[in-house]
Formats: C-alpha cells, structure tokens, sequence
C-alpha cells in the first residue's frame, strides 16, 4: 500500500543476508562446537561400537530413539502450523511462515538421522531397501520420513521464489555468485498473472498434501511401540497420542524460534504480541487435548491394570519415573496451559516461557514412553535399568544445536520473511484468487 | 519380497538325523496305532511328510537352578558371559517357595520378531527354528522391543577371538557372534543336523530338558525317550505367555507348587 512499509519489509527480509557481526560469528562458533562435539561423541561410538552407551540387553532403545521422536515432532509443528494457516487463509502468518518452514526442514533433518545413530550396524543402513520387508515398521518409517524430507523441502521452496527474484534484483549486484544462485533457484520469476496461478496452485497443493503426510509419519513412529506386545505400548490410542505431541511441541518450538529471531533480525514491527497471542492459543487448544488423550491412555490401561502393564504404570506414577513423570505432568502440561492461556501482561514472554516448558516436557513425556517400556518387566521379575553416557548426552546436544546453527546459516543466504505473501497481506499487488477452502477466513 | 539366504542343511537329512538324534536315547518307544493326536501338529509339517517340527519341553520339578545349561551354551557359542541365550530366572511362588525356569528362545509360529524386522534377516526355517542371519541384520533392534520374553540379546561388544578361525558363520551356527548384529538361541541346529542333542540338554545333570519333535510325536532329554503328546498331557504342560498368540515351540511342566496358569 504504502511505499515505506514496503520498503522496510523488503530490507528487513534481506537484512540477514550477507551479515556477519560479532555476535553472529559468536553464535556460529559456540553452535558449531556444540555439534563438532556431537559428531567427535559419533565417530567415537562409530569406532567402538555400542557399548559406549548406556544401552544394555534389557533396554536396548534409549536417547536416539527418544530423540528421533522428539526432533522429528518439533518439525511437524514447523509445517502443520504453516500448512494450517495457509489453508485457513490466516492473514497474520505473513512473518511466520518461512520462519516455521525453515525449522520444520532443520529439526527433521536432525530427527531423522536419529535412527541412523541408533544403529548398530550403520555401513547396512542400504540393507532396508535392499531387502525391505514392507511388514516392518522400521521400513514404514524410512518410506514416511523420506517423503516427508522431500515435501518440507518443497513447501519451503516453493513459497521463497517470488523472495528469491526479489533477492536476486536486490542483491544480484553486490554478490555475483550469490546472485547467480538467486538468478537459478527463482527460475526466471517475473509475476506475471499465469506464474502466479502456478505458484499458488502449488503451495496450494503441498499445503494439503503436507499434513497427511506428517501425520502419517508420526503414526508410522507410534507404530514402532504400538505393534509390539508390551504392555505400555500395545495401545490404539499410540498413533493420535503422538500426532498430537508432534504439534504441541512443534508449536512450542515455532514460538521460540520466532521470538529468538525476530530479535536478532529486527523483525519486531512485523511479529508483534498478536503473533503470539494466536499461537499461545494455538498452543494451549493442543495441550488441553494431549491432556485428554493422555488422561484416557493412563485411565483406560490403570483402570484394568493388566500384569504386563501395571509394574510400568506404577513405577511411572509412584515408583523411580515418578519425578520425571509429575515433573512433566505439571510443569510441562499442566502449568504451560494457564501461562500461555490467560489474558495478562507480557504475552510474549509468557508464551515462551510455556514454549520452554511444553517443549522440555515433551522430550520427558518420549523419555517415559521409551524407557520405563523397555525397562519394564516382560519376564515378570526382573527390571532393566538405563543411564545414558557422555556419548549419548553429547550426540544430543549436538543435534539440538545443529537446528539454530543450521537455521542462522540459513538465514544468512535466503529471505527470512516471505516478501511475498507480505505484499499479499498488505495489498500491494493484487494477487489472483488463492486456491484455498472455502471457509478461508483471516483474523 | 527380500530373497533368503540357503538355510537349508544337507541335501537328505532327515532320515540320517531321526536315527542320529533318538539313538543317543535309551531304547525308542512304540509310536504306532496309539491313537493319540499330537497337541499342536503343524499344516506346513504334515505337508512336507516327514520334516521335523522341533520342540522342547523344560520340566521345572527338575529343574534345580545350577545354571550348567546357561554355561554350556556360552562355552558352545562362544558367547560372553551375560550372553544367556538360555536364561534361568528364579520365580518366587505364592508360598513363599520359589521354583526356576530356564527360558531358550520360543521359536514361536507366530513370532513377534519375525514380523518387524526390517531386512527379513531374522526368519524360520523348514523346521520351526527362528535363525538370524547376522550378515544382513543393521542392528536396529526393533526385534528385541518386539520379543514378548527377552530371548534377544544384542552384540554391544566385539565379541572374543573365535577357537575355530576357519569357521565361516551361518544362521545355523553364528559363532562368532558379529558385532552390532542380534543373536539368539537356535535350538543348537547345528547339533541336532548331526543327530547330536543341544548343548544344553546335555549339560543339565537334572534331565530337566527335552527335545521334541511334533511330527514324530516324540522327545528325549537324553536317558529316557517319551511319547511327546501323552507326555506334555500327561504332566499338564504349559506355554508361557500362550495368550498373547505367539504359538511358542517350548512347553513348560509346573514346578511344585506353582499354579498351572503360569
């Protein structure tokens, strides 16, 4: 509409490219430590096998797979929640979306090596294609995470190349090979009415495509515990339980992440309190159905307490799990709900404030699935027990590094706002009808 | 679907192993015009005439706890020492009493850990035996999070110097172990392919253990031959865990004092 506000997204969208003051190079260096440290604890494990982590014959999953849950989960919040707004016409996700692509694409690319790490004999990982038994779960993950990789890949692309046109009109002067790369990936976009229609048609189409395609996959990894015969994990409700866990903590993540860049990048006139106003509610619809998703597990296995499963519920609810399990229950569900849920002050520091909270304790909650599972008595006498080492402690780290890490690099070559839809919402084109739903309504 | 690696043994075997197995017996016992159905006899076996259906049946009023099998089988396979491929857990009774139960591996029909593996490195063979073949196997593990009975145990370590360098392992007889794979017990295929009994049938001084066939409808614990169906009905065998539908291939004869319900 206005010239000015144009010209201030316009600059804070490329603002990050080609920057480097201190504080950026400290927080590449101290990240980048973080994962050298990481790989060192895998090369060590590579050369060593195993043993150097606290797995044992009686629980033989632990960190890996409880992070592979946990990272891939966060990155199903990335898109859902930019697949969500975009389907419901949601105006105010302008500034969001690329933020919440970009983590959705980093935290799988993390969670999903997981599995890899897990393994005990990494050089055969090509063995699952080669001999792929399509009855294995393992094989159902490798088929869901793969396609989703490629879709999240495309719904971060394909909105971005209107911005990298604009980048590369932009800054095709300043950096000739960066605007070479700018020139290639926008592929000659120029706006033209029929370009558009095709874009649009396009983020159309992955938008619907993607959240399927994420529920399919956190299902897939519910599948992993659900079909086995153990007691805690034997359960119908595994598959909606952890779809549901996916978002919640996936929204929490989106808060944080946008409430740490937007710091950084001087994106405050854009992503203002509204923005996290909505995803706090956003954040406490999906606590309050975790809560009751999780209420109707415990209720349903505790009311019947079968052999197998009741020495694992007791000790989740009263034994060693306890602390952890309460922990979670409380400062990660319970209290979450009412700082993010009520009307007040400091909105956006309430909501990260339940963002850190929901986000840690649903690392515990994939901690409570995994282990107190595996540890339970299936030979109903004896109790596994698990402590993970140096090398599982800094593979995670590691790998929670590796999300901002690769995010700022990211961001130092590619738009950080949708310029794009920004002009959309503002009106300073006229986009053509958008291919969404009916009931598409904005705020 | 994923081709399997040849499991099979000798070309004609199974005449050669039926009278290898049950010569090491005491005298064998009339088999015919009984009458007597067997508990469980499987289509597949009954289809391919004359194979053998292995069992093994554990009786736990003999079974005195001293853990020889356990030795035994490590010292066969080569295997460390918390390797118990046959494990034997003390279980406490409502008594205040407690009898022991060893627990190989179940071969079960219906096995958890066959389904979920994701390279089809883990299989039956023609007899009922659940091998791995530790060449394939990327050490997921996802079979030892489906194993209702613990029967599973990964190779965490490099396992030690093999006594036999020249032997190349085989699902039949995966020894040594490779490292970052999943072994289990396998009934000592490898044994009874020679007509000999399982390792640790023959280390247990109690005569608790016996190997079984459901096709010939007989078993031995190495003294005394028994007809396998009227035996297990006889002493009210049981299968642990039946309830969960696995169809395991070990039967279990109570302890004293131990409830039938297992």
């Amino acid at each position: 509409m206005d010239a000015p506000t144009r010209a201030l997204y316009v600059e804070r969208a490329l603002w990050p490219i080609g920057r480097g003051d201190l504080r950026f190079w400290l927080a590449i260096g101290l990240l980048s430590a973080l994962v050298a440290f990481g790989i060192y604890a895998y090369v060590y494990q590579l050369q060593r096998g195993l043993w150097v982590t606290g797995l044992n014959q009686r629980v033989s999953w632990g960190f890996y797979i409880i992070n592979c849950v946990f990272f891939i989960g966060i990155s199903y919040g990335g898109a859902m929640t930019s697949a969500i707004l975009r389907l419901t016409n949601a105006r105010w996700r302008a500034p969001l979306t690329r933020l919440a692509e970009a983590t959705a694409v980093a935290a799988l690319l993390v969670g999903a090596v997981f599995p890899i790490i897990d393994l005990g004999r990494p050089d055969r990982f090509l063995n699952v294609l080669l001999y792929a038994q399509v009855g294995s779960p393992i094989v159902w993950d490798v088929v869901a995470i793969s396609t989703y990789l490629v879709a999240s890949l495309v719904f971060l692309y394909l909105p971005m190349i209107p911005d990298l046109a604009i980048a590369r009109d932009a800054l095709g002067a300043r950096a000739k090979l960066l605007g070479k790369v700018y020139s290639a990936l926008s592929l000659g976009w120029t706006g033209t009415p029929s370009q558009e229609r095709a874009l649009q048609r396009g983020i159309g189409i992955m938008a619907i495509l993607i959240i399927p395609l994420a529920v399919s996959v956190h299902s897939v990894l519910a599948w992993l515990f659900a079909v086995t015969t153990r007691g805690p994990w034997h359960s119908t409700i595994f598959a909606p339980l952890f779809v549901l866990a996916a978002v919640l903590s996936g929204v929490a993540a989106v808060i944080l992440v946008i409430a740490a860049l937007r710091r950084v990048y001087g994106l405050q006139p854009f992503i203002t309190a509204r923005h996290f106003r909505y995803l706090s509610y956003l954040l406490v619809a999906l606590g309050m159905a975790y809560l009751y998703f999780m209420i109707s597990e415990y209720l349903t296995e505790g009311y019947v307490l079968e052999q197998s499963t009741a020495p694992v519920l007791e000790s989740i609810f009263l034994g060693q799990y306890a602390p952890a399990f309460w922990t979670f229950a409380v400062g990660g569900l319970v209290l979450p709900l009412f700082l993010a849920g009520l009307p007040g002050r400091f909105p956006i520091a309430r909501a990260c404030m339940a963002a850190i909270l929901v986000i840690a304790g649903m690392w515990l909650k994939r901690f409570l699935i995994v282990v107190p599972g595996m540890a339970g008595p299936i030979m109903p006498w004896e109790w596994g027990r698990y402590s993970p080492t140096w090398v599982e402690i800094a593979i995670t780290v590691g790998a929670a590094a590796a999300i901002p890490l690769m995010l700022i690099v990211f961001f130092r070559f590619f738009p950080v706002m949708s310029v794009h839809e920004m002009d959309e919402v503002e009106g300073v084109h006229a986009a053509p009808p958008r291919m969404a739903p009916a009931f598409a309504g904005g705020d | 679907m994923a081709d399997l690696p040849d499991r099979t043994g000798p070309s004609d075997p199974t005449r050669r192993r039926l009278l290898g197995l049950f010569a090491t017996s005491s005298a064998g016992i009339a088999l015919a015009g009984t009458g007597l159905a067997p508990i469980a006899f499987p289509e597949a076996a009954a289809a391919q005439g004359k194979q053998r259906q292995w069992v093994m049946v554990i009786d736990l009023r003999k079974c005195d706890g001293c853990g020889d099998c356990t030795t035994a089988c490590q010292t066969e396979h080569e295997l460390p020492k918390n390797f118990e491929w046959i494990k034997v857990f003390e279980v406490k009774d409502e008594r205040g009493g407690s009898y022991f139960m060893p627990r190989p591996c179940f071969q079960c029909e219906n096995a958890p850990c066959l389904r979920v593996c994701p390279v089809a490195a883990t299989f039956r063979d023609d007899e009922g035996v659940v091998l791995v073949d530790q060449e394939r196997c990327i050490g997921c593990r996802m079979c030892m999070a489906a194993c209702p009975y613990g029967a599973r145990y990964f190779n965490y370590v490099e396992p030690p110097a093999p006594k036999h360098p020249f032997h190349k392992p085989t699902p039949q007889f995966p020894v040594p172990q490779q490292q970052g794979t999943v072994g289990k017990c396998m009934f000592c295929v490898h044994r009874t392919d020679d007509g000999k009994l399982p390792a640790c049938l023959e280390a247990c001084g109690m005569e608790a253990i016996y190997i079984g066939d459901l096709v010939e409808d007989i078993a031995t614990n190495g003294n005394e031959t028994v007809r396998l169906s009227r035996f297990l009905k006889d002493n009210d065998a049981y299968r642990y865990k039946e309830d969960l539908g696995t169809g395991p291939r070990v039967y279990y004869i109570a302890g004293h004092g131990q409830h039938l319900d297992n």
